[in-house]
């Protein structure tokens, strides 16, 4: 199969002289205008372009507790999510959050092939809205070529404007409300109201909005070719039991045109009509009937554009369909492809995302409300005080991740007859730390000449069961 | 790049960058023109059956590379590459560029952002900058990476490390002693054996006694007895008849506060070897608007104001013994 995805002669076909020759460098890349489809997957696509841009446009609008729900504060290094507030400190659950990504888009890929890619992948999705703002403006695909090949004149520069105009406003919406994530998205409004924009704002808005329009409106299936590594490297996750949009070859070969009504076997023809519509819908470009290819993004707009041609001739849907290598050689049915779904690999991918799951939720669940970092004075390691006693310095840094005030007491433990000399109560500001000095006191006779294991025990006075228990190194001379 | 000993050198690295770049310029415009037949491989196989076919790369992708020899290009002309080529660009003080000389720009700039924050309490008198909140949180930000190492996060040093919290001063603890202290530093030498470099350990015995006795600490009456005589010949002159010291020039042996420890042994040791110590000047580095926040902040440590955020608020008596 892998042979097959990396060496097939990509579908848009370089342009190639007279003589059979094309440019070994460079080609000239013809711009695509994909057919409009409807259908199963084309509504499917649809729902999750609805789906991420409701939650990306929407999210940042929603008030909680008299602040943004989602709010990544880089100045404070504060990031909140609903009744989350993030420190760096939690960095590990960014990094648990990749993986779980990572993980997931592997499970997807090994079951479904390039899931992501077709449905939820930004590029896609934005490129779907730019086209349908450019089918709006500029009609349909046949419209659109004509346009192309049109000469300039007033309606043509009309037109272009009136969609270049929309793709702009389009991206320069999302530009502000990528920015809005960062800055809170009302006072940022106000900020573009009042031509206050700080120049951070102003260059990550156009930044964004710039590739936008860009990507979304001129580069779209370039960025997948040329520029996305996910795309080159997914097929050492498929095998032979993925399940990706296939041609049926069998059924579909010799392919050729007939009238409507007119059985296959008495043409000497397979299914396939060759009316070309595989090809035109596709936002890639390249003609299925060729096999997998690394250009696919597995959209399915070619089985929907397949399905609705199939029905038209009458003959039965799923020419063009979800399907597996071992089920087109072994013409396996849909209980075999589904028997062979559970396979080492989509358990291994499977069992390594839910234990990772699981200990992010767990880590958020039980993540505590306070954060003691015990720093030692590395300059003074331990000096005499009266009445003998042998005394270490420790700066602690308390921080309090709660959104409320909170009162910690404070003691150390771990030396027989250890004492704490410095502030045993504190108050915490909400969403703040405080760094205090403390000095911890122990009988010369206690433990043993060099480093000690102590702990600092830090508890809320203000919430029931929340403290910390840090330990640190004594040292006795 | 004035690191060549022979002119050779620059001319060499010059030519082998430029006909780096205008080879890789002249190579994209030759391949720009070669054409080979539809469907041709490269001729690498893998796997046994894994051939690449050639396909051609997007023609903006070949703009790009085109976009990197125009960058190549023009920043060799702006900044130093090209052997001893010094480059275009200008700094602040209109010499070429450089990295030091962007180290200065932006230091200078930093000092324009700060120094005005740091001004603001120079002119004020110390006693009236250790009050301000303000001030005082600021010379904590000075203490924390520029004193700690040796007098501790909570001032209190350590052996060899005076403590900056208590009312017990080497060099004076009026705020323009303090701040004299920070900006030319302090050298302190106690010879070995005082003034007598002929004591024997017996008489150092003694003396250490005697000197025990002077501060209430437990000691031999009949070896302190004896150490008296030796003291008056010894140490009397510069720490006085009765140990109470001299600023600046000997500390009080007759209170409760060592630096090197109140023990008979520790004693005997300051004694027999001497003591030598040092504390850096601070004033060429941070310079006197700094020091001036950081004076007040070490004069706030002994004499608190109520208000004080001090880094470590004492509520029980806690003079070290051995802190000097």
């Amino acid at each position: 199969m892998s042979s097959a995805a990396t060496t097939t002669k990509s579908g848009t076909s370089p342009e190639v002289d007279s003589d059979g020759l094309q440019n070994t460098l460079y080609e000239i890349r013809k711009k695509i205008h994909p057919r409009d489809v409807t259908g199963v997957f084309a509504t499917a696509r649809w729902s999750l372009v609805w789906l991420t841009q409701i939650l990306y446009y929407g999210l940042c609008w929603l008030p909680w507790n008299d602040r943004q729900a989602v709010l990544f504060d880089l100045t404070a290094r504060k990031f909140y999510i609903f009744g989350l507030v993030f420190w760096p400190q939690d960095v590990i659950f960014l990094a648990l959050l990749l993986i779980i990504c990572a993980y997931a888009l592997f499970l997807f890929t090994a079951v479904g092939g390039r899931l992501w890619c077709g449905y939820a992948c930004p590029q896609t999705v934005y490129t779907e809205i730019f086209m349908w703002l450019e089918q709006a403006i500029e009609g349909d695909r046949t419209a659109r070529l004509k346009l192309d090949a049109a000469p300039l004149s007033p309606r043509k520069l009309g037109l272009r404007l009136a969609k270049h105009g929309g793709w702009a406003l389009l991206a320069v919406w999302t530009g502000f409300t990528f920015v809005g994530y960062f800055t809170p998205i009302k006072e940022l409004a106000d900020s573009v109201w009042s031509f206050s924009l700080g120049p951070w704002e102003v260059f990550w808005m156009f930044f964004y909005a710039g590739f936008t329009y860009l990507f979304a409106g001129h580069l779209r299936e370039q960025v997948c070719k040329h520029m996305c590594p996910y795309a080159r490297f997914q097929s050492v996750m498929f095998d032979p039991d993925t399940l990706v949009i296939s041609y049926d070859t069998q059924r579909g070969e010799p392919r050729g045109s007939r009238r409507k009504g007119v059985l296959p076997a008495s043409v000497g023809k397979g299914d396939c009509v060759d009316c070309g519509i595989c090809v035109q819908v596709c936002p890639t470009g390249i003609d299925i009937r060729a096999g997998l290819q690394y250009e696919c993004i597995g959209c399915g707009a070619c089985i929907d554009g397949c399905d609705q041609v199939m029905e038209k001739m009458d003959y039965p849907k799923g020419l063009i369909r979800y399907s597996t290598e071992n089920a087109l050689r072994k013409s396996w049915g849909w209980a075999e492809i589904m028997g062979h779904a559970l396979r080492p690999r989509v358990i291994i991918y499977g069992s390594i995302l839910a234990v990772i799951c699981s200990g992010f939720a767990w880590g958020i669940l039980t993540r505590p409300s306070l954060r003691v970092d015990v720093i030692r004075d590395r300059g003074t390691l331990a000096r005499q005080v009266e009445g003998g006693l042998i005394e270490n310095v420790y700066r602690l840094h308390v921080m309090n991740v709660a959104e409320s005030p909170q009162r910690f007491s404070i003691s150390a433990s771990g030396l027989p007859g250890i004492d704490l000399h410095g502030e045993r109560t504190i108050d915490v500001p909400a969403e703040s730390a405080r760094t205090l000095s403390v000095r911890v006191r122990v009988p010369p006779e206690s433990g043993t000449k060099g480093a000690n294991r102590i702990y600092f025990d830090v508890r809320s006075v203000t919430k029931q069961n929340e403290a910390a228990h840090e330990k640190a190194s004594f040292l006795q001379p | 790049m004035s690191d060549f000993v022979s002119g050779f050198w620059s001319i060499y690295i010059t030519v082998l960058s430029l006909a780096g770049i205008l080879g890789c310029a002249l190579l994209l415009w030759s391949q720009s023109a070669a054409k080979h037949a539809q469907g041709q491989t490269t001729g690498h196989v893998w796997d046994e059956d894994l051939r690449e076919f050639n396909n051609p790369l997007p023609n903006w992708w070949r703009w790009l590379f085109y976009l990197t020899i125009a960058f190549a290009l023009v920043y060799l002309a702006l900044y130093p590459g090209l052997g001893s080529f010094a480059g275009w660009s200008r700094m602040s003080d209109h010499g070429p560029w450089t990295s030091t000389g962007q180290y200065t720009d932006e230091m200078n700039a930093a000092e324009l952002q700060y120094a005005p924050l740091y001004r603001k309490f120079q002119s004020q008198d110390i006693r009236a900058v250790a009050a301000d909140p303000e001030a005082r949180e600021m010379g904590q930000r000075l203490f924390l990476p520029y004193c700690i190492q040796c007098h501790g996060s909570d001032a209190r040093g350590g052996k060899g490390f005076p403590n900056l919290t208590d009312d017990d001063w080497l060099f004076g603890g009026a705020p323009e002693q303090i701040k004299e202290s920070i900006l030319k530093g302090r050298d302190a030498m106690m010879p070995a054996k005082g003034l007598k470099p002929d004591l024997n350990t017996d008489q150092i015995r003694h003396l250490a006694h005697y000197v025990r006795s002077l501060s209430g600490l437990t000691s031999d009456s009949i070896d302190a007895a004896r150490g008296k005589d030796v003291y008056g010949a010894a140490c009397g002159a510069c720490h006085g008849p009765e140990g109470k010291g001299t600023v600046g020039l000997a500390p009080n042996i007759a209170d409760t506060i060592w630096l090197y420890g109140s023990s008979a042994t520790d004693i005997i040791e300051t004694i027999t070897k001497g003591r030598a110590n040092h504390m850096p000047a601070f004033g060429d580095f941070l310079g006197e608007a700094k020091v001036h926040l950081l004076t007040a902040y070490v004069y706030g440590l002994s004499s608190p104001a109520p208000s004080l955020p001090a880094p470590a608020p004492a509520p029980a008596p806690t003079v070290p013994v051995a802190g000097k």
